[in-house]
């Protein structure tokens, strides 16, 4: 599956965010990153991370500080707005909370046709408002809502409005941002599933932005881990789940009450202390304050993601150092 | 019935407005004993804060109404109180934390005086310096530097807010206390912090506790006792064991945990509960779960299951029932009425 | 494959239900707007076809014998202190009124709700040129701000238009920005923005349409203020030049008589009355019928 060129690259991604006293706060923090047609990438984070920043960055949704997009190797940050207009078909997003993301004020088959209506993809409205039925249809929104109104719906149907609206450019990237954690468990399941039909038939390449490694486990090829705007680890799902690197991860990872009774006694490892500011950052690992294996080298320099074993990338001295003796050993 | 702290008995609470009648909760009972935790799980609109909130009294006035059953308080009939030894007995002897902890602080208050006030509101007498101590002894109790009193809840992170919100619920010492989604609108590492300060205060402090929630991990990591709720019904209810471990459940708690993104199965898709949530003002003639079960059989749809009880699990739901709604047949036995049926 | 997912023949063209026929349907049910409707059509009938039913000279001929007479079978509303008939003076000078008042309505809410929005979503120094600019504008009472422009251009229905027009665009332009800047930070312009929409879409099918309830009940309040500011107008002389006929006028002429001859402040009142109520109803239900959220 792994072509030459990725189908989106990130090359030292930044987004920094003028905050009052001409303070900087760092969202995203050169972020590298490349994702390969058909394959879905889960990034994943605690709120503050930064990824929501990053999946908008790459949509151009927020301009970033600095830093290179490439879509399908070519550079769109400093595009023109006609140019992105027409790429606006190609990469699209699917937002978090299903009752901000659609105008309350148009009915649902308005809210499906808008973006085809103003790219002009049919010839006349009527075939517009034919092919949005047929985008009911492919998600799962029986017709007879057409012409109802979003808050008329309850969330799963609304979020299904949000991946019709997605869909109707025929994009071949979609960033979805969080889309199933405003649902409920039964619905999220529902939903999440779609999604993975959706993918499969209509060969997307999905960036999925969320909190809960939870979700992104089944969706996932391959999964990044933010931490204050910084990828601490990259790993292929499967083995990030069972050989966790970084210590942030593994945090994380132990964080997730699990239905399980056998766990119910084993106290969860808690992490210490609350994620810092991203405001004016110090050098090193961000996750340094946090973290129980800190070491002095931790705070004097950045940390480089390396890859500590095939395909999975981390960024924490542990592994560092772990590698270099190895090197040194052959 | 010197070991349970609050018994609800068959209750009805709906929403009455001009337009239409919401029936939030449809005659649900529950059991919570001394210094234990009693889970309700469920999915939005299924009744879960409705119950909390009767139980304090504090359904909105203009459209809330019990309709009928009892909740009973450590041996107090809680619906026929005066409002005044109601309010005697919110916050003091049952306290709620809420799940959204920007809201239920005051903005322009420091968290200090706050968490006075919620003392002094129970207890008048107190002196200045009694009350800087508690205060103090409070925030430490739950974490925070007691030096960070006079503070203002804007300086705090939603975690840390959180657990003001909780010093403020505990610092009365409460019996009973009520904690709907405390945890939802936090970061995982957050909630799991918060988690463990819960379960270890309730140990320490011999608190009960109804534990609000949807998130059925919370529920395996802190409740004795859980109910699942399902449109204003208690589907299934059992202690924990009965709930978490393989055997017989009612469909929609199967459809719970299948809903759930197992972290060690590879199974590429989930296997949600089909449809949605039934209208709370037009619920199913039979079964509430019948339009969405898969094991619908015809009985369901017009009949409402009565509950069948093994120990201290029990299912309201027909594959278990028997033939005879109230049978003395266990729920074993309805399972093997339900498997030759499939057979057949 | 999930709930309903099932394919539809193709041949089965979907139709969509018209925006305009749904909204007026919700209008209909709204019994005071109706009402409103009902009785501002009948005002504007009156008035359009006024010369039908008194002839203008009427408004003007003065009879002094007649001075403050009674309304009676001839003259229906009465007269007023220089003998002249009240009925045709009122529908008369209904044209020039409402006339003016629903243009300088429009006019005052098209132009600062255009300004608004584009400070609101723009932001940045559009804004501030926009916000300082209107600042300047409103630290001259307005008042004297109309005085001047109605001077300097001459006092006729063009020139008054402008003078009301600029007197009452300055609370649009704020109130339109506040609700442009929280508006467009809802996720739904955002998704609008990922689908490609330009600002001009945004704002026009997005953000305004959002804004109207607000615009709208500002808009209604509008109305009357405006009459009666036209009245101080030509209190001042500054209004439409004399013998003219006009609500505001009339109301002004009548108060040195409030005592001796009630009537003739009476029926001016009641004209602006009338128009103000129904323009509100009217204002009322068309925010109810554009708000799908009670649409029921």
């Amino acid at each position: 599956m792994q072509q030459d060129t990725p189908l989106i690259e990130t090359r030292q991604l930044k987004k920094l965010f003028k905050v009052g006293g001409g303070a900087m706060l760092h969202a995203v923090d050169g972020i590298d990153l490349k994702i390969y047609e058909g394959e879905t990438i889960g990034v994943v984070g605690e709120s503050g991370c930064g990824k929501s920043t990053l999946g908008r960055s790459i949509l151009r949704l927020i301009e970033p500080t600095s830093g290179e997009v490439l879509y399908n190797g070519q550079n769109i940050v400093g595009l023109g707005s006609r140019q992105m207009r027409a790429l606006r078909k190609e990469l699209q997003i699917i937002f978090q909370d299903p009752y901000a993301s659609i105008d309350p004020r148009k009915s649902v088959i308005e809210v499906i046709a808008e973006y085809m209506l103003i790219h002009k993809m049919h010839k006349s409205r009527t075939e517009t408002y034919a092919r949005a039925a047929e985008l009911m249809d492919l998600v799962g929104l029986a017709r007879r809502y057409a012409n109802s109104y979003p808050h008329e719906l309850d969330g799963g149907r609304r979020q299904r409005i949000g991946i019709a609206r997605a869909l109707s450019l025929n994009p071949r990237f979609i960033v979805c941002d969080e889309p199933v954690s405003a649902l409920d468990v039964s619905i999220q399941a529902q939903i999440l599933n779609l999604l993975m039909d959706l993918g499969e038939e209509l060969h997307l390449t999905y960036m999925f932005v969320t909190h809960d490694l939870s979700v992104v486990k089944h969706i996932s090829s391959r999964i990044m881990v933010m931490y204050l705007g910084r990828c601490v680890e990259l790993a292929d799902s499967d083995e990030l789940f069972a050989h966790p690197l970084h210590p942030y991860t593994k945090a994380l990872l132990a964080a997730i009450p699990e239905p399980d009774l056998a766990k119910r006694d084993v106290d969860f490892v808690t992490i210490r202390g609350e994620v810092s500011s991203p405001i004016n950052v110090k050098p090193g690992c961000r996750f340094a304050g946090r973290c129980d294996f800190c070491t002095e080298a931790c705070t004097q320099a950045d940390i480089p993601l390396i890859e500590a074993e095939p395909n999975h990338l981390v960024a924490c001295t542990l592994h560092r150092q772990a590698q270099e003796a190895g090197k040194e050993r052959t | 019935m010197k070991d349970t702290i609050l018994e609800i008995k068959d209750l009805s609470v709906i929403y009455k407005t001009d337009l239409e009648t919401v029936e939030a909760v449809n005659g649900i009972s529950l059991t919570i004993g001394k210094g234990k935790t009693y889970g309700l799980v469920g999915e939005t609109g299924a009744g879960k804060t409705t119950t909390a909130l009767s139980i304090l009294r504090l359904l909105p006035a203009a459209t809330g109404r019990v309709l009928g059953g009892s909740i009973q308080f450590d041996g107090e009939d809680v619906l026929s109180l005066s409002e005044s030894d109601m309010c005697a007995l919110r916050g003091r002897r049952i306290a709620m934390v809420f799940q959204d902890p920007m809201t239920s602080l005051n903005p322009v208050m420091t968290v200090g005086d706050q968490i006075a006030e919620a003392l002094l509101v129970h207890d008048r007498k107190m002196g200045k310096e009694e009350v800087e101590r508690r205060v103090e002894e409070t925030l430490s109790m739950v974490g925070i530097l007691p030096s960070r009193k006079i503070e203002y809840p804007h300086q705090f992170s939603g975690g840390m807010k959180q657990r003001v919100v909780i010093a403020m619920a505990l610092a009365c010492e409460p019996e009973l206390l009520i904690a709907d989604e405390p945890t939802t609108a936090l970061d995982v590492t957050i909630q799991a912090q918060v988690l463990m300060m819960i379960k270890e205060l309730r140990n320490r402090l011999g608190t009960s506790m109804l534990m609000i929630t949807h998130d059925l991990g919370i529920v395996a990591k802190i409740c004795d006792d859980v109910g699942v709720m399902y449109a204003g019904e208690i589907v299934e209810s059992g202690s924990v064991e009965d709930i978490f471990s393989p055997g017989r459940h009612h469909p929609y708690t199967e459809g719970l945990f299948g809903s759930i993104p197992d972290l060690k199965s590879r199974a590429r898709r989930l296997t949600p509960i089909a449809g949605l949530m039934p209208d709370p003002t037009a619920l199913p003639q039979g079964c509430v779960f019948a339009p969405r079960c898969k094991k619908c059989q015809e009985r369901c749809k017009t009949v409402r299951p009565k509950a069948v009880t093994e120990g201290t699990h029990r299912i309201a739901c027909h594959l278990y029932g028997g033939q005879a709604a109230g049978s003395a047949q266990g729920i074993s036995g309805g399972q093997d009425a339900f498997r030759r049926k499939e057979e057949q | 494959m999930t709930e309903q997912r099932n394919a539809t023949p193709a041949a089965e063209v979907f139709k969509k239900q018209s925006q305009a026929k749904e909204i007026w349907r919700r209008f209909k049910k709204n019994r005071g707007a109706v009402i409103g409707l009902i009785l501002l059509s009948a005002i504007l009938l009156i008035i359009i076809f006024a010369d039908l039913i008194v002839p203008y000279e009427q408004a003007t001929v003065q009879d002094m014998s007649q001075k403050l007479a009674t309304p009676s079978p001839e003259h229906w509303f009465g007269m007023d202190s220089y003998g002249r008939d009240l009925f045709a003076r009122v529908i008369h000078g209904g044209r020039t009124s409402l006339s003016i008042a629903l243009l300088a309505t429009l006019s005052s809410c098209v132009v600062g709700s255009a300004l608004g929005a584009v400070a609101g979503y723009f932001g940045g120094w559009v804004d501030n040129l926009i916000m300082r600019s209107l600042d300047i504008f409103m630290s001259v009472p307005d008042i004297l701000f109309t005085m001047a422009v109605v001077f300097a251009l001459g006092a006729n229905f063009t020139n008054l238009l402008i003078a009301l027009t600029l007197a009452y665009f300055t609370n649009y332009v704020r109130l339109v920005r506040s609700q442009v800047l929280n508006l467009s930070e809802q996720d739904y312009v955002e998704a609008a923005r990922a689908g490609g929409a330009g600002s001009a879409r945004i704002i026009i099918s997005h953000i305004l349409p959002n804004a109207i309830g607000v615009i709208i009940v500002n808009t209604t309040l509008n109305v009357a203020k405006i009459i009666l500011y036209e009245s101080t107008l030509s209190f001042l002389g500054l209004g439409m030049p004399p013998p003219s006929p006009e609500w505001g006028l009339i109301l002004s002429e009548a108060r040195e008589f409030m005592r001796r001859a009630p009537h003739m402040m009476l029926f001016p009142a009641m004209a602006i009355v009338l128009s103000a109520c129904s323009v509100n109803l009217i204002g009322d239900g068309l925010r109810d019928a554009l708000d799908p959220h009670l649409k029921s």
